[in-house]
């Protein structure tokens, strides 16, 4: 007989043990398929790393790629760390672009170290606005965050197309729905030198060091995480609830906008209703993976960019379908959860002794 | 004892990880014995019991069951349906009826068969006409179960173990939810059962009335059996003392003048969406040097009171004034501001936040304190030594400061309550069921810091189901009715149960 017994320690082993482990199943469950394919599994995991680390392009696309979702990570981990469900990152993410580029494409003259701190801040500011108002519904009238959420981004969106055809739309752009491209000196400055990964890189692990200092160090942080694992308690011990929610959700919501200002700002240069390929939702997966630390989220930022960028170089080089990133970032979540599983409980064998 | 052996357990050994719950324990019932079974929370009563129900696996040992002949047979372990067809009978302390069900169907429930066309009502309502008429047992049986008081669903219970025609009859804390005037009729009918053959092993923790009741006591400790005696030659003391291995003694009350008024409520009116979360019209002061008990059977609205007087929740009308101040009530930083401590009834849920350190729940209510922040950051060193210092003081025992509080035992989680509290010198202090679920050690240590903040000069309210320890620790008593809160001038067990029960004194 077996039995499930909850374990009676958090060892760091499993914190840190659990997500590594299950990154490496994910990749191992994934040679199946790929295997399936035709493909020589271990060749196409050489030309995945090659598509990762092959080269300082191949690297610093991944960084660029790993920038928006070490963002919409952290915005997912510190609401979540409140048990705020923020499933709205992506419509905060368009939200933020679009008050960057209603900012940054010639409303305003000024130098560039005016300019970009008045593109992050609006960014910033409407990431969090569209994720106050669902706190709001929530604290004040009780409604499920996950559905306000997760169906504002679908009003965001369609938001976005009307804006894109009407107000933000360029004038010189040839009749395409997208807006005029931000000022040269509203832009996040390039890192390297023909590349386009961008001091947007630089925020978003800066994010993180503070984020996880704030957590850990500060009231503010204690208060989040009291709420988070115990409303019943924090409340009773005089933690002022709905405030601490809402202020989650103001972290939150601008973390998620300012990965639209880091895409729109730091890469694309001007905004289209494309410009997220679902990185909020990716966000949420980042979040998971990372046990819902902010320093953690960079990691697993960096670990699903590898998947996704080197997925495609693998893609191109052996002829096999790019929707294996898909499947490898997914069968990885599924590994965490199960994982968070077997770090919360022990399977004891049970002896049959004494029976009749 | 000269009548026939009917069960036998023997060398019963059961293990949950480390936790020895039950280590070779052999015990003997005889027919038309009443076997009480002491011990501490966590001793191994209910492990043993649920072994014997069939409920868990031992790790070793058998258990004899003896026919009407006097020959053993072997128990089929870890099969509740070989318990039952054996005659053992099991009452939980937690009704296990359906609500919408009258007492009748209930009874039936379980004993019929999954397919059966024609139920035959008449017959089973002759069997437990004849059942209730043998044991004295009476309960209404054509109401919905939901409808009884809680007397009656548990001689409901009892008259379903019965139907099944037990031999032996486990009742799980019977007394619990009972008043006392309920519960010695309880032990009435179990008189005459016993009379007719019966043969009840009875847990409980209250040794008043094992004293009174049974014909023999068996007390575990720590999963073991400590000490077995007749009941005749047992007292209060020799029992508690093999209970709890030592005496843990309550400090006696000294007198005491009390002093001005700490708290007053003032006509506070509640009107939740029930009865039972609704309190009318209730009045009372609290003085200084003074712990004022509020006796109650749960149910009877402690719960909205103590929520009222928390700051969790807004009274409909009504003031409630600490030193003469009217205090806004719903908010708790508020009332904790103010100097009014509380210990939470269900201190799991409301008492600590489990995924967090020790540390960090002792400072759950004092984020402001400037020892352990400075403008907005917590101070880590002060924050352990702080807990450190309070952990000696408290005797909190534990895997230290920096494990998660869940990992605490349920005594220990107390005390890491009782810390916070005391050291903020409150002027007020609430504590709600202080000493539910904690075993003597650790319920002798909440009593004792009661009666040390009573004499440093605070106003304590009491509020507890148990009786002994309202009438122990309490200078003033009243008791909570039906959301009504009536003063008592004695401290007259009777009285009192009467007046728990909903009838005048």
């Amino acid at each position: 007989m077996i039995r499930i017994e909850p374990r009676n320690t958090n060892s760091a082993i499993f914190s840190y043990g659990v997500p590594i482990l299950s990154a490496l199943v994910a990749l191992i469950l994934a040679s199946i398929p790929l295997w399936f394919a035709g493909a020589p599994v271990l060749v196409s995991y050489v030309e995945m790393a090659k598509g990762v680390f092959g080269s300082k392009f191949a690297f610093s696309e991944m960084l660029t790629r790993a920038t928006p979702l070490m963002f919409t990570g952290l915005a997912a981990a510190l609401a979540f760390r409140a048990k705020l469900w923020n499933i709205g990152a992506e419509g905060q993410l368009y939200l933020g672009a679009m008050a960057a580029v209603a900012v940054g494409t010639g409303v305003l003259e000024a130098p560039a170290f005016i300019l970009v701190p008045i593109i992050i801040l609006f960014g910033c500011a409407a990431g969090s606005v569209g994720m106050v108002v669902p706190a709001f519904l929530k604290t004040r009238y009780g409604a499920d965050e996950v559905v306000t959420t997760l169906l504002l981004n679908f009003i965001i969106l369609i938001f976005l197309q009307y804006m894109l055809e009407g107000p933000l739309k360029d004038p010189m752009g040839l009749g395409w729905p997208q807006s005029s491209p931000i000022l040269d000196q509203g832009m996040l400055p390039p890192l390297m030198e023909r590349m386009r990964v961008h001091s947007g890189l630089l925020i978003a692990v800066a994010c993180a060091l503070i984020a996880q200092f704030m957590l850990v160090r500060s009231v503010w942080g204690f208060k989040l995480r009291a709420v988070g694992e115990n409303v019943f308690a924090a409340r009773h011990a005089g933690i002022k609830v709905n405030r601490t929610i809402l202020g989650a959700a103001i972290a939150s919501g601008a973390l998620a906008g300012m990965a639209g200002v880091s895409e729109v700002a730091g890469l694309k240069g001007y905004l289209t209703s494309d410009l997220s390929p679902g990185f909020g939702y990716a966000g949420i997966i980042v979040a998971m993976l990372a046990g819902l630390s902010p320093i953690g989220v960079v990691i697993s930022a960096l670990f699903i960019a590898s998947v996704f960028v080197g997925a495609d170089s693998m893609s191109r080089a052996m002829g096999v379908s790019s929707y294996l990133a898909d499947l490898v970032v997914s069968t990885s979540l599924l590994c965490v959860l199960i994982g968070g599983f077997f770090a919360r409980f022990k399977l004891v064998k049970t002896s049959v002794k004494g029976q009749n | 004892m000269t009548s026939p052996p009917v069960l036998h357990l023997n060398g019963l050994t059961k293990t949950f990880g480390s936790v020895q719950a039950a280590q070779s324990i052999s015990l003997e019932l005889f027919k038309g014995e009443v076997l009480a079974l002491l011990g501490e929370n966590g001793a191994g009563k209910t492990t043993l019991m649920n072994m014997l129900f069939g409920h868990y696996m031992p790790d070793s040992g058998t258990i004899d069951i003896f026919d009407t002949s006097g020959t053993a047979k072997p128990l089929q372990l870890g099969n509740p349906q070989a318990a039952i067809a054996a005659g053992i009978g099991m009452v939980h302390q937690h009704f296990t009826l359906a609500e919408n069900l009258d007492a009748l169907d209930n009874i039936m429930l379980g004993s019929e068969r999954f397919f059966d066309f024609r139920r035959n009502k008449t017959k089973a309502m002759q069997k437990v006409q004849k059942i209730m008429d043998d044991s004295g047992l009476a309960a209404p049986m054509n109401i919905p179960v939901g409808k009884l008081t809680v007397g009656e669903r548990q001689r409901v219970e009892i008259l379903k173990a019965l139907y099944q025609d037990v031999k032996i009859l486990v009742l799980d804390e019977p007394t619990a939810v009972l008043t006392p005037q309920e519960a010695d009729k309880l032990f009435e009918n179990i008189t005459t059962m016993t009379k007719n053959g019966l043969s009840v092993i009875f847990i409980s923790h209250k040794l008043r009335e094992v004293l009174a009741f049974s014909n023999r006591i068996a007390v575990l400790r720590h999963g073991r059996k400590v000490g077995e005696i007749s009941s005749k030659e047992a007292n209060e003391r020799k029992i508690a003392r093999l209970m709890v291995g030592e005496e843990t003694e309550i400090s006696s009350r000294k007198k005491m003048k009390s002093g001005e008024a700490v708290l007053e409520l003032d006509n506070l009116t509640i009107s939740g969406s029930s009865k039972r979360e609704s309190i009318s019209n209730v009045n009372l002061i609290v003085k200084k040097h003074e712990i004022l008990g509020i006796a109650g059977i749960s149910g009877n609205g402690q719960t909205v009171l103590a929520n009222a007087i928390s700051g969790l929740l807004k009274p409909s009308s009504g003031k409630i004034k600490l030193e003469s101040e009217i205090l806004i009530s719903n908010d708790p930083s508020n009332i904790i501001q103010a100097g009014v401590g509380r210990i939470p009834e269900d201190r799991h849920k409301d008492g600590i936040v489990g995924q967090m350190t020790v540390a960090e729940n002792m400072i759950l209510e004092d984020l402001s304190n400037k020892r352990i922040q400075s403008r907005g950051l917590l101070n880590r060193e002060a924050i352990i030594q702080h807990c450190e210092d309070l952990s000696v003081k408290y005797d909190v025992r534990g895997p230290g400061a920096n494990a998660s509080a869940r990992l605490l035992s349920g005594g220990n989680i107390q005390k890491l309550i009782l810390a916070r509290v005391f050291e903020a010198a409150p002027k007020l202090i609430l504590a709600n069921q202080p000493t539910r679920g904690l075993d003597m050690g650790a319920a002798a240590d909440v009593a004792n810091r009661l009666l040390e903040a009573r004499q440093r000069g605070s106003g304590v309210i009491l509020i507890s189901e148990d009786l002994d320890e309202i009438l122990s620790l309490s200078d003033r008593i009243m008791v909570i009715y039906d959301g009504e809160l009536k003063a008592v001038e004695t401290h007259d067990r009777e009285t009192i149960g009467l007046m728990m029960a909903g009838e005048a004194a």
